[in-house]
């Protein structure tokens, strides 16, 4: 791989060829201020936030897709540099309700803090035609159109992670608009509403749960298929307000499916077992858990006496965690002393 | 699977068969997507079914169910006429092949052609992109496996792979996608009749000896205990008496439904630990309520062998409790106190009697996973399996005949049955039928048949149809589409109302006893 040779605000940087100058810059911890740039899709080019000097060159280009070259001498900051991002970035906000109290996003809104870092105050605010009925792909995404700011990383991540292209922006200016292009093949992965720098897609489940800094974040491995997904559950008052990812942990770089992060409701649902429950007569009635379990090992060493341990077998979990699976097959060998113990790896 | 998930997008061609990764395993989707769109890699799909992933693929072949093992000895054959094999790596790393070469003899394109229903050019054309890749690699999932041939099946694929070089080298491997969030770690626990944890055998005296005396010096018998299916029938003929449960529902994860259910009422004593009262749960004579994944801490291993955290964000409800805990009580009560009473204690004692994982420590995955076999403190794992040398020393290949399913469609009972799992629901439903989410999305169990067949019959899309087989009878929604070849029906088993193995068949693999999901013979009636 031969390297590339530039200066950036007076650095000298070498990076491979082929990168951009804003990878350049970053790796020089360099920052150039972004808005449609994520990390985990190619670049966009649409935000015009992270424009650079080149000297020699008539205008400022934008760094996210501009590669290096041998020799330039980039300058990411200046009184012009400034003024003009200013423009750009009150641009977007003319069609971007600064509604931000009622906003579930705030708090974690990638327009809210390059807006608190410019200090961006006066901006007037006209609403897009499109009505917040609009339908979105899906019925667990919500698509509020006066918050959108039609940077495209929702449609570039449902293209280029996912193969899909269920959504779209289609028209131009202030007719631009995202709807969906192929709504029967959306899956509601929720791949848009994870890369979308703004509030203009939320989860549709319950809303008002809390707001993102109150919640608990602990990371944990997703419950569902083998794929081993990272992710964080928020917790607020002992329930799942929401699931996050970050874009460079485990497998899954943070993408998930429809379940990994919509399907969290059944941890938090009415009809948990909540106390142990004996059958008497074909009921079930509550019981305490000294009771339950010394019945239990009553039974089971009655039978074990009786009928000898390979009268009695086990099912452990594929849902159960390493720890319990080696608990409960050592239970069944040690304790019953039998090896009749399986689960459903063949179901 | 013998490479890790991110190897896809090293290779050249990747095959996935039996798989329908998209809704099974979308993660691993996204990268088969990515490996295609933006690597130039060639998606090569082998499945009854036209699944989502065909999309994206260069050729897709639709065999008819149960033919597995035809069209992949079908392949070989023509690999081998066209001389693709790397037969630097069969001579040097294998033992087996001349017997296969004999075998494969009359697998020709015309013969397999007539058996699978895959054109012969398709046959040749499959055979040269996977036969010229270096390196390809090969996914497959339980449509490869839930065939009374499913280990031949696997065995078969394996032969394929290293008929080309493929296993042990970066970017190729044959890489089983599982199902579920920990089956890898629940079979590596020794959660199986016949290994201790790290596939000790239970038929080892030396490995029975280590266990008891760890354990204080207790009885550990050699004999081989029952599978699922076998503890089942067990208790259906009075041999089996009773059954402890910890998070399963064979209720509606198991063949032949009404056969479980007499299994499980003739059950002298059932208890059953659970997060939900299950289809299962009903039937105990004790119910134990448990700690979902959010309310407790400890491991599992991913389908790639990755062993990595899981934590506890919340407490569980009520009075429920984590499964350690309730296993420990009851041990305790007959006679035997563990000594280890949280998941990291667990977690030191498999270390000390699994060599496979014995570096992985809670200290060291705090941030990433392990990869096992990860034999000591200091061993950063091992990603790629088989790599320089086989584990068993030279790669073995097996001569397999082809076998037709158990049941094949007849006059009386034309289609045939595969079951399976959807996008938006998980296994017997326990977890994705709660809420409103993903219920929103797919509300109830849908049959999928073909356009063509439905027009026959005088089906039209929603129409409810009454599919009965040799054992029962199910009323279902139908879903009219071309993902079902014309005299196939695909029906997922998350649907305690409509459950679908009351029309399976118990019928097992011999070796991996795991049923013969895909190859049921039904017929198809419109519902009233």
């Amino acid at each position: 791989m031969s390297m590339v040779s530039l200066t950036i605000d007076g650095k000298m940087v070498s990076v491979p060829e082929g990168k951009t100058i804003l990878e350049a810059a970053q790796q020089t911890g360099i920052d150039i201020p972004t808005l449609c740039f994520h990390k985990r899709l190619p670049p966009i080019g649409s935000c015009n936030m992270c424009i650079v000097e080149i000297k020699g060159r008539p205008g400022p280009v934008t760094s996210c897709n501009t590669p290096v070259e041998e020799g330039l001498d980039v300058a990411t900051q200046s009184d012009a540099l400034h003024a003009q991002r200013v423009i750009n970035l009150k641009k977007i906000l003319l069609h971007h309700a600064l509604d931000c109290p009622v906003c579930d996003r705030a708090g974690e809104c990638d327009l809210q803090n390059i807006v608190y870092k410019f200090g961006i105050t006066d901006v007037a605010f006209e609403p897009r035609a499109q009505k917040r009925d609009d339908a979105y792909a899906t019925s667990l995404i919500r698509y509020w159109p006066e918050r959108c700011i039609l940077c495209r990383r929702c449609v570039t991540a449902c293209q280029s992670i996912k193969g899909i292209g269920a959504i779209d922006i289609i028209g131009e200016g202030d007719e631009a608009r995202l709807v969906p292009v192929a709504a029967d093949k959306c899956k509601s992965c929720g791949e848009c509403l994870s890369v979308c720098p703004t509030g203009a897609l939320t989860e549709n489940l319950s809303r008002r749960k809390g707001r993102p800094w109150m919640g608990k974040r602990v990371k944990t491995t997703c419950g569902y298929c083998g794929c081993g997904c990272q992710l964080e559950l928020s917790a607020l008052e002992n329930r799942v307000i929401g699931v996050h990812t970050e874009t460079d942990d485990g497998v899954n770089q943070g993408s998930l499916c429809v379940k990994g992060r919509f399907g969290y409701e059944f941890i938090g649902d009415e009809n948990r077992l909540k106390t142990p429950l004996i059958k008497e007569n074909g009921q079930f009635r509550e019981a305490s858990w000294e009771e339950a379990l010394d019945y239990t090992a009553k039974r089971l060493s009655a039978i074990k006496d009786q009928f000898g341990p390979d009268s009695i077998a086990g099912l452990t979990s594929a849902r159960c965690t390493n720890e319990e699976n080696f608990l409960f097959q050592k239970f069944m060998r040690a304790v019953i002393g039998t090896n009749s113990v399986d689960h459903c790896a063949r179901l | 699977m013998t490479n890790p998930i991110s190897d896809i997008l090293k290779a050249e061609v990747i095959l996935t068969t039996g798989t329908n990764t998209d809704e099974n395993h979308p993660i691993i989707a996204n990268y088969v997507k990515e490996a295609v769109t933006r690597n130039g890699a060639k998606l090569l799909v082998i499945d009854p079914r036209r699944i989502s992933l065909v999309d994206h693929a260069t050729l897709w072949l639709r065999p008819r169910p149960g033919t597995d093992v035809a069209w992949i000895n079908g392949l070989m054959h023509i690999i081998l006429k066209e001389g693709l094999q790397a037969q630097k790596y069969i001579d040097e790393r294998t033992e087996g092949f001349e017997a296969l070469k004999a075998h494969l003899e009359t697998f020709t394109p015309d013969h397999v052609s007539a058996t699978t229903g895959i054109p012969a050019d398709d046959l040749i054309a499959a055979a040269r992109l996977y036969g010229k890749a270096r390196p390809a690699s090969i996914l497959y999932a339980m449509g490869i496996t839930k065939h009374t041939t499913g280990t031949d099946n696997v065995k078969s694929l394996a032969s394929l792979a290293m008929l080309c070089g493929n296993i042990g080298v970066d970017g190729g491997g044959i890489n089983p996608l599982r199902g579920q969030n920990n089956v890898q770690g629940a079979c590596d626990m020794g959660g199986l009749p016949n290994v201790f944890s790290g596939y000790q055998p239970v038929a080892d005296e030396k490995a029975i000896k280590k266990f008891a005396d760890a354990w204080g010096g207790v009885r550990i018998p050699s004999k081989i205990g029952l599978t699922v299916t076998e503890m089942i029938s067990g208790a259906a003929s009075g041999q089996v008496k009773a059954i402890y449960v910890m998070g399963e529902n064979p209720m509606l994860s198991d063949p032949d439904k009404h056969h479980v259910e007499h299994g499980l009422e003739t059950l002298e004593f059932l208890a059953v630990q659970d997060i939900f009262l299950t289809e299962t749960a009903k039937k105990a004579h004790v119910v134990f309520p448990a700690a979902c994944f959010a309310e407790k801490d400890g491991t599992v291993t991913n389908t790639e062998r990755l062993v990595q955290r899981v934590r506890k964000a919340l407490e569980p409800p009520g009075d429920a409790k984590e499964d350690i805990w309730i296993i420990n009580e009851i041990s305790k009560r007959m006679g035997y106190p563990m000594p280890a009473s949280t998941a990291e204690a667990i977690m030191r004692e498999i270390n000390t009697l699994t060599p496979s994982y014995a570096g992985i420590t809670y200290e060291r995955i705090a941030e990433k996973g392990l990869v096992w076999p990860c034999p000591d403190k200091n061993h950063p794992g091992t990603p790629v399996l088989h790599r320089g040398n086989f584990t068993r020393g030279k790669g073995q290949f097996f001569v397999i005949p082809f076998k037709p399913p158990v049941e094949s469609a007849d006059k009386e009972y034309p289609f045939i049955l595969s079951t399976g799992r959807v996008l938006e629901h998980y296994h017997t439903g326990t977890m994705t039928r709660r809420g409103s989410g993903l219920n929103r999305l797919y509300p109830e169990a849908l049959a999928e048949i073909s356009r063509a067949d439905a027009q026959k019959m005088g089906i039209a899309e929603g129409d409810y149809i009454n599919i009965i087989s040799r054992r029962g009878s199910i009323r279902v929604k139908t879903w009219l589409n071309d993902r079902s070849s014309q005299g196939m029906v695909f029906v997922p088993f998350h649907f305690h109302e409509a459950a679908v193995n009351l029309l399976t068949h118990a019928v097992v693999d011999p070796v991996s006893k795991i049923p013969e999901y895909k190859v049921s013979a039904v017929r198809i009636e419109k519902a009233s």
